[in-house]
């Protein structure tokens, strides 16, 4: 029976060097959803990140994990990327010599390939290009050099932004998108992803800060505090934090032994 | 050639040795070892005239005096020259006049090697010599160049048609006292690929050579000669493989190269001699002697070469820049992977004025390989004007093969001007781990970056000696990751 949720975590921990990260985080995102977490530096947001992209510097030791029913955890990390997940990179990387062209055609025609599609023909494919870059203002320029190569900070964000629009994934995750960029970026940033986000496109926004959720508006805001989710609520919650910090929710979060799931209505 | 990439970096899966078949074919071969009577009986099984028999005695007789060279950084085990076969022939009556008198296993041979010898069946624009062990089979398109005064042939039989040409030329470039391979080469060489192009002629083809080893217990020892007279251009190709077997088999071939005044030759080479096993059993022993010269004034020899096989590489494509503004280019790539072990480079040696040299050498180490660049760059007193630019790259996948650079430079003219650059990198686990969540497979990225690094290189090769180079890349690391 096809669920109704897109992704399904269920009570994961999942350990970095032996050194409990996530301690039992439950959280249900439905097709066209955007969910925000939040918390402060070591609450577990980039481990949630690499545990749900397959990177193996975290172990999981329990819980489960389905992506449109199936076990997310049993998958290569490439396997999760073309059933529709994508992560834009807190700190994306540099591939000297590796042309953009090249990269983007590879991972699209991977993905394809994944659903039984023929490749893109060399035509169609610069046409998606080309349409691409206009929708994330990316510069030419930039898509014509090696991946990320000596990109400022801000241009590799817009062009992780530009690979989500070139592989339109179910489930993006960005992790600290906000980071390092100005304002202008930003909102180009933001704008592109609500531009290339589809109805049925569900989006988690891992963020440290409440601006990033001033573009991209959440269905739900979560505190994620010692590996738990200890809150969860609506956009006025990333209000709330941003006005009075972290430190109330630490309060809160020591003196319970409560797991807090996702408040739903 | 995008959809190409694509799909090669799709086809490949298996990274086996796909050239690892014996063909069943009789085979004539003289007893193991070495002396002057085995000299003679190559020499009069090719029915050469006396001052070629004499040519490689002179050899035989100096080559016993040399030694083993051991500066390479290379662990070469002890090799008995005694204990291999000097000659081996697939038997067939005599040198073919049509493709029908073929023996029609070598034709199969060939054709599996994706190397067909059927003149409508090649791609248009490639001339082939192909040699198996000892002999040349068959020389594709000689009468087509023959209209335009292109000699292409095997070595014996330029030996026998143009003996002025070859007595001319041979040992011009490297001596038969050069080294201890390139001597012993001159003694024992069997055949190999002989081309002049006369006056002004731009050769309207490519010409390649394919060596294939077959036959087990034997060496092989070619030899090329390659004439560009004044303002001719050809630009040559040379492939080759050998089956898998589990003990070591010696290569030692001599390429020489003349390029008369505005002469321009471009020689590359994908080298995919069977490598060894993944524990570093069997293998070929690729000890090779190249060098061209550049006669004449405005001429040019540029070298490619793509190095994914062989137990270990001993190699040297070098170029003496003796004509005034002439040119000597080297691109390489060299991979390890495994237990393989290579030591390359090129040496440019400045004669002339304004002469010009490029160097571009891409290191590939993986697995336990071991990869070395050794160059020389050498500006003579006269040089006034002399002009090099040396770019050394390393790349490392894993933690326990090895990168080493040995850069020479010897300079005797104060108006030379010499940069040499080096960078060493390793491809990370975040780069993999970038493309993985990009839906690109760990292999897939490996070749991905691996084929980015050499594009430089690979970009030098004729076209559809590329796709064959970034494939033989992908394949011949495939594994060393993960």
């Amino acid at each position: 029976m096809q669920s109704e949720f897109l992704l399904q975590i269920k009570d994961l921990k999942a350990s970095i060097d032996n050194k409990e990260i996530l301690r039992g985080l439950t959280l249900e995102v439905k097709p066209g959803e955007i969910h925000a977490i939040m918390g402060p530096n070591g609450s577990g947001k980039s481990t949630l990140a690499n545990v749900l992209t397959g990177r193996e510097i975290a172990t999981v030791t329990a819980g489960t994990v389905t992506f449109e029913g199936k076990n997310l955890l049993e998958m290569s990390p490439e396997d999760r990327a073309r059933e529709g997940i994508f992560l834009s990179f807190q700190y994306p990387i540099e591939i000297p010599g590796v042309s953009m062209v090249n990269f983007m055609k590879t991972a699209i025609n991977e993905q394809r390939k994944h659903r039984g599609l023929e490749p893109l023909s060399a035509s169609e494919f610069l046409r998606q290009m080309r349409e691409k870059k206009e929708l994330v203002e990316i510069d030419s320029a930039l898509t014509n050099r090696s991946v990320n190569e000596g990109f400022s900070g801000g241009e590799k964000k817009k062009n992780e932004i530009f690979q989500m629009a070139m592989l339109e994934p179910r489930l993006a995750l960005l992790d600290e998108t906000d980071s390092g960029l100005d304002i202008d970026a930003l909102r180009i940033v933001a704008n592109g992803v609500n531009k290339i986000r589809r109805p049925d496109t569900s989006v988690i926004v891992i963020t440290h800060y409440q601006r990033l959720l001033d573009y991209i508006v959440p269905d739900y805001v979560h505190v994620l505090y010692d590996g738990r989710i200890v809150r969860s609520g609506g956009p006025e919650l990333a209000l709330k934090l941003e006005e009075r910090g972290y430190d109330w929710i630490r309060k809160e979060a020591d003196v319970s032994e409560e797991t807090w799931t996702t408040d739903r209505k | 050639m995008e959809n190409d990439q694509d799909k090669l970096l799709g086809e490949v899966t298996s990274g086996e040795y796909k050239y690892g078949f014996v063909t069943d074919i009789e085979t004539e071969v003289i007893p193991k070892g070495l002396n002057e009577d085995v000299i003679r009986v190559i020499s009069a099984k090719k029915e050469e005239p006396e001052w070629m028999l004499e040519f490689r005695l002179k050899a035989f007789r100096h080559w016993q005096t040399m030694k083993l060279p051991k500066w390479a950084h290379l662990n070469i085990p002890e090799i008995d020259f005694q204990d291999i076969i000097y000659y081996a022939a697939p038997k067939q009556k005599k040198r073919p006049d049509s493709l029908d008198d073929v023996d029609p296993e070598l034709l199969k041979t060939f054709d599996k090697l994706g190397i067909p010898l059927e003149e409508q069946k090649r791609l248009t624009g490639v001339a082939v010599d192909a040699v198996m062990d000892s002999v040349s089979v068959k020389t594709t398109f000689r009468e087509t160049l023959a209209e335009m005064g292109i000699i292409f042939c095997s070595f014996s039989e330029a030996v026998k048609e143009h003996p002025s040409l070859v007595q001319k030329y041979l040992a011009s470039v490297v001596p038969y006292t050069d080294n201890f391979f390139a001597t012993l080469n001159s003694a024992v060489f069997s055949d190999g690929s002989f081309c002049y192009i006369p006056k002004g002629v731009r050769c309207p083809m490519e010409l390649s050579t394919y060596f294939r080893i077959n036959a087990s217990n034997t060496g092989q020892f070619e030899r090329t000669l390659l004439i560009a007279d004044e303002e001719a251009y050809v630009s040559y190709l040379e492939g080759c493989t050998a089956p898998m077997r589990d003990e070591h088999q010696l290569h030692a071939a001599v390429v020489e190269i003349v390029a008369e005044r505005g002469a321009e030759v471009k020689y590359s080479t994908v080298q995919n001699w069977y490598p060894g096993d993944k524990d570093g059993k069997g293998g070929i022993f690729n000890f090779v002697t190249k060098r061209g010269i550049c006669k004449g004034d405005d001429s040019k020899i540029s070298w490619t070469q793509v190095e994914t096989g062989s137990a270990i590489t001993w190699k040297y494509p070098s170029c003496i820049l003796r004509g005034n503004n002439s040119t000597g280019e080297f691109y390489s790539v060299a991979v390890t992977n495994n237990y393989q072990q290579a030591d390359t480079g090129t040496k440019m040696i400045h004669i002339g004025r304004n002469t010009r040299s490029t160097i571009v050498s891409k290191g590939i180490s993986a697995g336990f390989g071991q990869n070395s660049y050794r160059g020389l760059v050498k500006v003579l007193g006269k040089a006034e004007g002399a002009r090099n630019f040396s770019q050394c790259d390393s790349l490392l996948l894993g933690d326990k093969c090895g990168a080493h650079t040995f850069p020479y430079i010897e300079v005797d003219n104060p108006s030379a001007i010499v940069e040499h650059e080096a960078t060493t990198s390793r491809i990370g686990e975040d780069q993999i781990f970038y493309c993985n969540q990009r839906g690109i497979s760990t292999e897939d990225a490996i070749g991905l970056i691996v084929n980015g690094y050499a594009r430089e290189v690979i970009n030098k090769l004729p076209m559809e000696f590329a796709v064959e180079a970034q494939k033989l890349l992908q394949i011949s690391l495939e594994g060393s990751v993960g």
